[in-house]
C-alpha cells in the first residue's frame, strides 16, 4: 500500500517496498516448468511410471509407490522376477557409476504388498458392458485388470487347470515362486473378475454370441515348441522344453543321468538348470552358433554354468540314437554364419530337449474367418485390434511381438484401453508423449555418490538341487537406499533448489508435494533456476513465443 | 537391527531435500524464510551480490531470532535495493556512506549496549567498500572486537560505478581501468592486491570465514556460527557478477562452483586468527574451466592464447589448494 507523500526534487516514486516495482517487465525470456519423459518410463514396455513409483519409495511411502507402479502394471512381485529390466540399460545414472536397480525395487515393493495384503480397488462404477479375455497368461491377466479397473465385466477362459500362462508352465519355480504367481493372481480375481479354468476355447465367436460378450480380447500365447528332424533311432529319448516345463509343474519327468538341450535361448538355460534341479549328473547345452551369439541372457548364461550346466557351442545335432547322440562341428564362415566341417563327435545322451522356439496354437485363430496373419502370428493394428472388429490380442501370439512378460503386460494394457474407447464407439487415442529427459539435461552436481546394492544370490550347492528361489530380494534399507540413487530425470522432485537460487525470490514454493509456480511480476528471466535444477525441469521460453 | 540410512539422493549439495527432517533443512529452503531482500530490487538478472545477501541475511535473521540490524555501505547492494523512497529490505537498516559502515555499525551496536537492548547488528559491503575505502574503518572494528558480524560480498571490482578494479579484483581480469592493451593485453597485473580475509586473521578476532553463493549450507552455517559468538566477526562472499564479468546470467552459480572446485577462491574458517576448517573441491577442474566463461578473461583465449598467464593463475590455484589443504577431504569444521 502507498501513502501519498510529499516528492523531493526529482523523485517519481511512492514511499513503499519494492514490490510496487515489477521487475517481470524486463523479461525476454521465461522460465517454465515441464515434466519430461524419463529414459526408464520410456523403455519400460509395461509403460511404467518408474521415476513416479521411485518418487514416493523414496520417502519410504512404499504403498503409494505401489499404487503409483500398479496403475500400469497389476505384476510387481512377478515383474520384479522375471522382467529383463530394458528400463536399467536405458537409465541416465547408468552413465554416472550404475544403473538404479529399479527391478530390485519393483520387487520389494511387489513383496511388500503381499506382505501387508494391500488389494485393488473395485471400479466405482460399472459399466455394464463384458469382455471375454481368453488366455490367463500375462497379457490375458493384464488385459483383465485394466478392463476391470475401467469398470467392465471380464471373464478370463484358460484351458489349464490353473492360471498364468507361460509364467507357470515355462518360467521355473526357482525363478517365480508359484506363491507370488498365484497371490497376483489372486488379486486381480478379487475385483470381480471371473476365471473360467480347464476350458478350451476353439471358436471364440460362437462362445462371444452365446454369451454375449461386447468385446473380445486374445492372449493364447505361442505355445506349441518347435521341432526339428533328427533322424533318431527307436530307442531314443527326445522331447521338447515346452513339454518338460509344463509337466515339472505337476510331476517329476524322467530325463535321466545325461541330458542334452538343443538351442540357445532362454528356454534353453532353463530347462539346462530344471534338469540339474531333477537329478542330472550331465547337462549340456548345444548350439549351432558361439557364446556371443546365444539369444540368452548373459546373466542366465553366468547363473547357468555357476550351477554347473555344461555349454558346447558351434555344434549341431545329426542323431540321436540309444544313450548318445551325435554331433557335427560347425565352424563360422567370413560372414559369421555355422558352416558343417564334416567333424563329428558322438556324446552320451539320455535324453534330448529341444528347445528351438515356439510356435502360435492356430485352432482357434483357424475359426476366425479371414483373420490377418504374418506367419503363425495374428497382426494387429497400433491399438492392438485385430482385423476382425471388435477382437483385440495381445503378448506372445501377435506378430512382431517380443515375446517377454512385460510386453505382453503393456499390449493388454493397450488394448484395454483400446476396448473400452471400441465399446464407446471411439478410437483409443494415447496420450500424447513428453519430450525426453536426456542426460545432458541434468545437472549432476548435485547428486551423492553411491553404488548400486547388489541382490543376495542363493548359495549355489543350495539352487542346483532345490527349486528355491535363486535371486534373492532387497531388505527395506537397501530398497530405500536403492530408490533414493533415482535422480527423478525431467521430473520436479523438490529439492528446492529454483526457490533458493533466485535472486529475485520469484519462485513460489506451494508446499509439499505442491512443487512451485513463478512469480513472473518479478522473475527477470535470467534462467539460474533451470540452470541449477538437477533434473532439468525447467526450461526457459523466448517470452515473445 | 535397524539400520540407518546415510544416503539422501541429493545430501546437502541442493538447497532443500524432501528427505532430511525439518531441522536438518537449510533456511533458504523454508516457506517461513525473512527473504530479507524482497522481490522487486533492481538488481541485474542473476545478481550473485543479491543471492548472497539473501542467503546470508536470512540466515543472521533466523540466528538473532529476527532482532537485526543492519548497515550498508555504498555499492550496487545499497543502490539497487533501497532507491528512496522505496526499500526491498525485510529489516531495520541503515545506509550511511561508501567508506564507512564498519565506523557506523560499531556505533549502531554501541548505542545497542548502553540501551540494553539484544539487537544484533550485522554490516555489509561490497568488495570495494570493503577491502578499499572501508578498510581502514574495518580494521578499527576489528581491533576494538567491536559485537560486529561485518559481512564482505565480493563481486571482484566497483561494480556500481561501471567496473572499475579494486584490491579484490584478480590478476588478468579485464575492468574499466585495467583495459588489456598492447602485444600482450593482460588485464590486471600480478603481485597487487589483498586478501582481506587473511589481514582479518592477522586481527585475532573471533571468527573469520569465506564462503560462496554456490555453496549455500555452509554458508549458511557460518553465518550461523558467526552470530551465535560475540565480538568482530567477519565473512568473505564470493559472488559473481553477470554484468561486470560478462557472464551468462544463468551461470553465477555456475561460475562461483568453478571457482570452488578450481582452488582460486578458498573456502576456509579461522577461529582467532587460526584456520580450523575448510571446504574440500569435491570435483576438481582446471582454472580454465573457470576463466574461459568470463569475457573479462575472454584477451586471455584470443590468438594468440596467453598460455603462460593462464599457467600464473593456475599457480595461484594450485598455491590455494596446497596453502589451505583443499583437496584433504577432512572438510569444514562446521
Ligand atoms: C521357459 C520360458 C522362460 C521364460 N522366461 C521369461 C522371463 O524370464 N522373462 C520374461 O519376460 N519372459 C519370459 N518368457 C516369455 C514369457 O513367458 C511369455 O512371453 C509370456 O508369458 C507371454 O504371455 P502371453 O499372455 O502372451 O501368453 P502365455 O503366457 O503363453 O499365456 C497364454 C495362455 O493362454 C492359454 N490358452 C491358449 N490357447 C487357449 C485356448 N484356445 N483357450 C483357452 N486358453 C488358451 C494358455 O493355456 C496360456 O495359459 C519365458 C518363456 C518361456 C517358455
Ligand atoms: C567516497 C565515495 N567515493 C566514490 C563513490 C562512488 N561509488 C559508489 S558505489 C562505488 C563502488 C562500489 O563498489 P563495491 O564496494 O565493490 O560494491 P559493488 O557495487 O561492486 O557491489 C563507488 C566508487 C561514493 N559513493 N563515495
Ligand atoms: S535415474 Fe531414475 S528417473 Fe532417471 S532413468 Fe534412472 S530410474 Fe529413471
Ligand atoms: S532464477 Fe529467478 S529471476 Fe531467474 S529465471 Fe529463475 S525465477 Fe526468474
Ligand atoms: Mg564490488
Amino acid at each position: 500500500m502507498s501513502t501519498q507523500i510529499e516528492k523531493p526534487f526529482a523523485i517519481t516514486l511512492d514511499r513503499n517496498t519494492s514490490l510496487a516495482n515489477h521487475t517481470g517487465s524486463w523479461r525476454s525470456k521465461r522460465p517454465v516448468y515441464v515434466d519430461r519423459l524419463p529414459p526408464c518410463n520410456a523403455t519400460c514396455p509395461a509403460g511404467e511410471n518408474i521415476q513416479n513409483w521411485l518418487f514416493h519409495a523414496e520417502s519410504g511411502n512404499y504403498e503409494a509407490a505401489w499404487r503409483s507402479l500398479t496403475e500400469n502394471n497389476p505384476l510387481p512381485a512377478i515383474m520384479g522376477r522375471v522382467c529383463y529390466h530394458p528400463c536399467e540399460g536405458a537409465c541416465n545414472r547408468g552413465q554416472l557409476d550404475a544403473a538404479v536397480g529399479i527391478n530390485a525395487v519393483e520387487r520389494f515393493l511387489g513383496d511388500e504388498a503381499l506382505k501387508q495384503g494391500w488389494a485393488f480397488a473395485k471400479p466405482a462404477v460399472e459399466s455394464g458392458k463384458r469382455v471375454l479375455v481368453v488366455g490367463s497368461g500375462p497379457a490375458g491377466l493384464s488385459a483383465a485388470y485394466h478392463l476391470r479397473r475401467m469398470g467392465h465385466g471380464v471373464t478370463i477362459v484358460e484351458a489349464e487347470t490353473a492360471a498364468g500362462g507361460m509364467m507357470r508352465y515355462g518360467i521355473p519355480r526357482y525363478r517365480l515362486p508359484r506363491q507370488v504367481l498365484d497371490a497376483e493372481v489372486q488379486r486381480i480375481v478379487d475385483m470381480g473378475v471371473e476365471l473360467r479354468l480347464d476350458t478350451r476355447v476353439d471358436d471364440v465367436l460362437a462362445m462371444q454370441a452365446a454369451e454375449g460378450f461386447d468385446a473380445v480380447f486374445l492372449g493364447i500365447g505361442a505355445g506349441i515348441a518347435k521341432r526339428a528332424y533328427i533322424p533318431a533311432g527307436d530307442a531314443s529319448h527326445i522331447t521338447d522344453a515346452v513339454s518338460v516345463l509344463h509337466e515339472v509343474e505337476d510331476s517329476q519327468p524322467l530325463l535321466g543321468r545325461k541330458v542334452v538341450i538343443y538351442g540357445g535361448g532362454n528356454t534353453a538355460i532353463d530347462v539346462a538348470r530344471t534338469a540339474k534341479r531333477l537329478g542330472a549328473e550331465e547337462s549340456i547345452i548345444v548350439y549351432r552358433r558361439t557364446r556371443d551369439k546365444m539369444p540368452a541372457h548373459d546373466f542366465e548364461v553366468k547363473e547357468a554354468l555357476e550351477e554347473g550346466v555344461k555349454l558346447k557351442w558351434l555344434s549341431t545335432i545329426t542323431e540321436a540314437g540309444e544313450g548318445n547322440i551325435t554331433i557335427e562341428k560347425m565352424a563360422l564362415d567370413a560372414k559369421g554364419f555355422p558352416q558343417p566341417t564334416g567333424e563329428f563327435e558322438t556324446l552320451p545322451a539320455d535324453s534330448v530337449v529341444l528347445a528351438l522356439g515356439q510356435n502360435v496354437e492356430q485352432t482357434l485363430l483357424e475359426h476366425i474367418p479371414n483373420l490377418t496373419m504374418k506367419w503363425d502370428s495374428v497382426q494387429t493394428d497400433a491399438v492392438m485390434m485385430t482385423s476382425h472388429d471388435g477382437v483385440f490380442a495381445g503378448g506372445d501370439m501377435v506378430a512382431g511381438s517380443e515375446r517377454t512378460v512385460t510386453v505382453a503386460v503393456g499390449h493388454g494394457k493397450k488394448a484395454a484401453r483400446a476396448i473400452d474407447a471400441w465399446l464407446r464407439g471411439e478410437l483409443y487415442q494415447p496420450a500424447p508423449k513428453h519430450e525426453p529427459a536426456t542426460f545432458e539435461r541434468l545437472n549432476t552436481w548435485y547428486y551423492a555418490d553411491a553404488e548400486k546394492t547388489v541382490r543376495p544370490v542363493l548359495d549355489i550347492i543350495r539352487r542346483q538341487s532345490t527349486f528355491d528361489e535363486v535371486v534373492g530380494g532387497l531388505d527395506e534399507s537397501n530398497a530405500l537406499f536403492e530408490a533414493r540413487r533415482c535422480l527423478s530425470c525431467g521430473n520436479c522432485f523438490e529439492c528446492d533448489n529454483c526457490y533458493g537460487v533466485c535472486p529475485d525470490s520469484a519462485v513460489i514454493k506451494l508446499g509439499a508435494g505442491k512443487r512451485f509456480a513463478f512469480n513472473y511480476d518479478y522473475c527477470k528471466g535470467c534462467g539460474l533456476c533451470a540452470e541449477e535444477c538437477p533434473c532439468g525441469a525447467i526450461v526457459v521460453e523466448l517470452e515473445d513465443k | 537391527m535397524e539400520t540407518t540410512i546415510k544416503f539422501y539422493q541429493t545430501d546437502t549439495f541442493t538447497v532443500g531435500n524432501r528427505l532430511l527432517s525439518e531441522a536438518e533443512r537449510s533456511v533458504q529452503a523454508g516457506m517461513q524464510r525473512t527473504n530479507a531482500l524482497n522481490s522487486g530490487h533492481r538488481a541485474c538478472q542473476g545478481c550473485g551480490e543479491a543471492l548472497g545477501a539473501r542467503f546470508a541475511v536470512d540466515a543472521a535473521m533466523r540466528a538473532a531470532g529476527n532482532d537485526l540490524i543492519a548497515c550498508n555501505a555504498t555499492g550496487c547492494l545499497e543502490v539497487f535495493s533501497t532507491p528512496y523512497p522505496e526499500s526491498s529490505w525485510q529489516l531495520p537498516w541503515i545506509h550511511s556512506l561508501f567508506g564507512n559502515t564498519a565506523a557506523v555499525a560499531t556505533g549502531v551496536a554501541a548505542a545497542q549496549r548502553v540501551k540494553g537492548t539484544k539487537t544484533r547488528v550485522l554490516a555489509q559491503g561490497g568488495d570495494g567498500g570493503t577491502t578499499d575505502i572501508g578498510f581502514g574503518c574495518l580494521s578499527g572494528m576489528f581491533e576494538r572486537n567491536d559485537d560486529v558480524l561485518y559481512i564482505c560480498y565480493d563481486n571482484e571490482a566497483y561494480m556500481n560505478t561501471g567496473v572499475q578494479r579494486s584490491s579484490a579484483t584478480p590478476p588478468a581480469a579485464r575492468t574499466a581501468t585495467t583495459v588489456p592493451v598492447g602485444q600482450h593485453p593482460n588485464g590486471n597485473v600480478f603481485g597487487k592486491g589483498k586478501s582481506v580475509p587473511l589481514i582479518a586473521m592477522a586481527h585475532e578476532i573471533p571468527y573469520v570465514a569465506t564462503a560462496s553463493v554456490a555453496d549455500l549450507r555452509d554458508l549458511e552455517a557460518k553465518v550461523t556460527k558467526a552470530m551465535s559468538i560475540h565480538g568482530a566477526r567477519y565473512i568473505h562472499i564470493h559472488v559473481p557478477c553477470p554484468l561486470g564479468w560478462g557472464a551468462d546470467p544463468a551461470h553465477t552459480i555456475k561460475l562461483a562452483r568453478l571457482a570452488i572446485e578450481s582452488g582460486l577462491f578458498p573456502v576456509f574458517e579461522a577461529e582467532h586468527g587460526e584456520i580450523t576448517g575448510h571446504r574440500a573441491i569435491r570435483e576438481q577442474v582446471p582454472v580454465e574451466d573457470y576463466l574461459k566463461l568470463q569475457k573479462r578473461f575472454a584477451h586471455l583465449f584470443r590468438n594468440p592464447k596467453q598460455v603462460e598467464v593462464i599457467a600464473q593463475l593456475q599457480a595461484i590455484a594450485d598455491r590455494n589448494i596446497r596453502r589451505f589443504k583443499l583437496l584433504e577431504k577432512r572438510g569444514a569444521a562446521v
